[in-house]
């Protein structure tokens, strides 16, 4: 049963990471591009930076439910064990 | 320099000093929960002592302000009385006229079912959030009543943009010609879910927008609008979606159902998640000092937490402003008339 | 797990607070806020349209004087051409009146001098001729007398017409 849970706690950490890997990639694609279009329309700075943010902050909350369920994996293996 | 600018600088002092004494507070709490349990510091606990609700409002380790308890069951009918009653002196659980506290659940010694309205410490901060609202946009409105047509004034010139921000690029472009009706409910979610995670940042404050009650809520609310100012278009395209084949219709309809659904519940989700976690990780590395037991480690995590926190300062704004703006984009995807 | 879970007592109080709170704002707050912004974005709207109109018939009004004064040069110009062709023809006038009057005035003289001449050439020829018989009268006399003498009578008379 330990062990089950230990295994358990390794698989949200492995999870989360997934997890992060893909928003790592999303918020990379969305920064690259903002870049991009900016350097195209230095003129649409402002909002080409706001639309940035929100889509990015759409994306990181991917990453935050790894978080989430990472953590509570964690409190219910360390409950258990 | 003058007496009034002094009198600021000593308020700024003031203010400053009481944010570091509460973030000091926070971190004196976590190290004695590692002292006094004597096995070893257990980060999660912390954690979730934290995020989740409490019957009493614990500013730092020691320090609890009770709050009413508000209890309905069939024997005894309604009951309120003061949270603190269910600790004795020594601070151990005792149960108190036949109700028991444990791990923040109340429940009745006889087994029976209790039905557990006490003003919470999310309940409390949702009250502190409605209050700060209303004191804020009362002298909002009467800055508007007493300079009528001429230019904002103190805390109306602060939020005179913000409001027509909200007005302008997120409910107009949104919702069309027809916006001034959800105009209030959008505005006051905004402010509302702004005030609370902002709140929720200040040390020893609860985590009430990260509680998945509240979120569920606002949800709510964004679903019964939506569905309730639903034009024949909006129905239309769930029920007998146009442009697919007629076979495909029923495949597509339990789809559009669903859809209906994950609307809200997606709302819900996000925000509790982002700010949820934002608290996690916030705190997670402040246990990181306590797990290594190093000053360097506390220093580290330190300058990382501050960076952390001004991340969340823009996360607040970004996820109040989400929720908006979906909701805004529901109700204009539900109140639009054709294609 | 108990993190996704909503707990009801949470839900009811949430539910009660924020509509309460919706509707204060929503009546108290949000209508009057977003009546003075519509009035006042009005207000500004009109003030500058009129601002718009105001300069707009500066212009026009500009444009008039620029019209106006540009008339008044041109009547001017004219006044002055007018002017100028007229005194150019007084003096024209004057001066073929004076040239006429003058060239009347030499022909007269001339016309004067001429008669003047025949009066003095006649008076002339009278003399000449009373003369001439005078001579030959006394030539005619001397003849009579001696051949050199009579030559030195005619010298001699001769001197005596000079002398007169």
């Amino acid at each position: 049963m330990l062990m089950d849970m230990q295994f358990a706690v390794m698989g949200a950490g492995i999870g989360a990471g997934l997890v992060a890997i893909g928003a790592g990639i999303g918020i990379g694609q969305i920064g690259g591009s903002a870049m991009e279009a900016m350097a195209r329309q230095p003129e649409a700075f402002g909002k080409i930076q706001t639309a940035m943010l929100v889509i990015a902050a759409l994306v990181e909350v991917i990453a935050l439910f790894g978080v989430v369920v990472c953590f509570l994996i964690y409190t219910a293996g360390t409950a258990a064990a | 320099m003058t007496k009034d600018g002094t009198l600021k600088i000593c308020k700024k002092l003031i203010i400053c000093g009481l944010i570091c004494l509460f973030s000091m507070s926070s971190l004196q709490r976590a190290y004695a929960s590692d002292a006094s349990e004597g096995e070893g510091f257990n980060p999660g606990d912390m954690i979730n002592h934290h995020i989740k609700d409490a019957h009493g409002w614990e500013i730092t380790h020691g320090v609890v302000v009770p709050l009413p308890i508000i209890l309905y069951s069939e024997p005894d009918g309604l009951m309120i009385f003061s949270s603190s009653n269910f600790f004795n002196n020594g601070h151990e659980e005792v149960a108190y006229k036949g109700y028991l506290l444990s791990h923040e659940h109340i429940s009745r010694v006889d087994g029976q079912p209790v039905y557990d309205f006490s003003i919470t410490k999310n309940v409390l901060f949702i009250f502190i959030d409605a209050t700060i609202m209303l004191l804020v946009f009362f002298a909002i409105a009467r800055g508007y009543k007493k300079n009528v047509g001429k230019a904002p004034k103190g805390v109306q010139s602060l939020f005179e943009p913000v409001i027509i921000y909200i007005r302008d690029e997120v409910v107009k472009p949104s919702i069309g010609d027809n916006y001034q009706k959800y105009l209030p409910y959008l505005l006051t979610l905004f402010f509302f879910i702004w005030f609370g995670n902002l709140l929720g940042l200040i040390p020893g404050a609860a985590n009430m927008t990260g509680n998945i009650a509240i979120t569920a809520v606002l949800a709510l609310g964004t679903f019964f609008i939506t569905n309730f100012s639903g034009k024949r278009a909006y129905w239309s395209h769930i029920f007998w979606t146009p442009g697919v084949p007629w076979w495909l219709r029923p495949i597509i309809l339990p789809v559009e159902l669903i859809g209906v659904l994950t609307k809200p519940v997606s709302l819900m989700v996000r925000l509790f998640v982002s700010i949820t976690a934002g608290h996690i990780v916030v705190l997670s590395l402040v246990s990181l000092t306590f797990i290594f037991h190093s000053w360097m480690v506390g220093f580290g995590s330190t300058v990382i937490v501050t960076l952390i926190t001004i991340i969340e300062l823009l996360v607040a704004t970004i996820q109040a402003y989400v929720f908006t703006m979906f909701t805004s984009l529901y109700i204009g995807m539900a109140v639009e008339e054709h294609h | 797990m108990d993190l996704l879970i909503p707990d009801y007592g949470l839900l009811f109080w949430q539910l009660v607070v924020f509509s309460i709170v919706l509707t204060i704002l929503a009546v108290f707050v949000w209508k009057p806020v977003t009546e003075a912004l519509r009035t006042r974005e009005s207000m500004i709207e009109d003030s500058i349209k009129s601002a718009e109109l105001a300069r707009e018939e500066m212009m026009q009004i500009k444009a008039d004087n620029e019209m106006v004064l540009k008339e008044a040069r041109v009547q001017r110009d004219q006044l002055l051409k007018d002017a100028t062709i007229v005194a150019n023809k007084i003096k024209d006038d004057a001066k073929s009146e004076t040239s006429k009057i003058s060239e009347k005035m030499i022909l007269d003289a001339k016309s004067i001098i001429e008669s003047e001449k025949n009066a003095a050439l006649a008076e002339v020829k009278n003399l000449v001729s009373t003369l001439s018989l005078d001579i030959a009268e006394k030539l005619i006399r001397e003849k009579l007398n001696n051949d050199p003498s009579q030559q030195q009578l005619v010298e001699k008379f001769l001197k005596e017409v000079k002398v007169n």
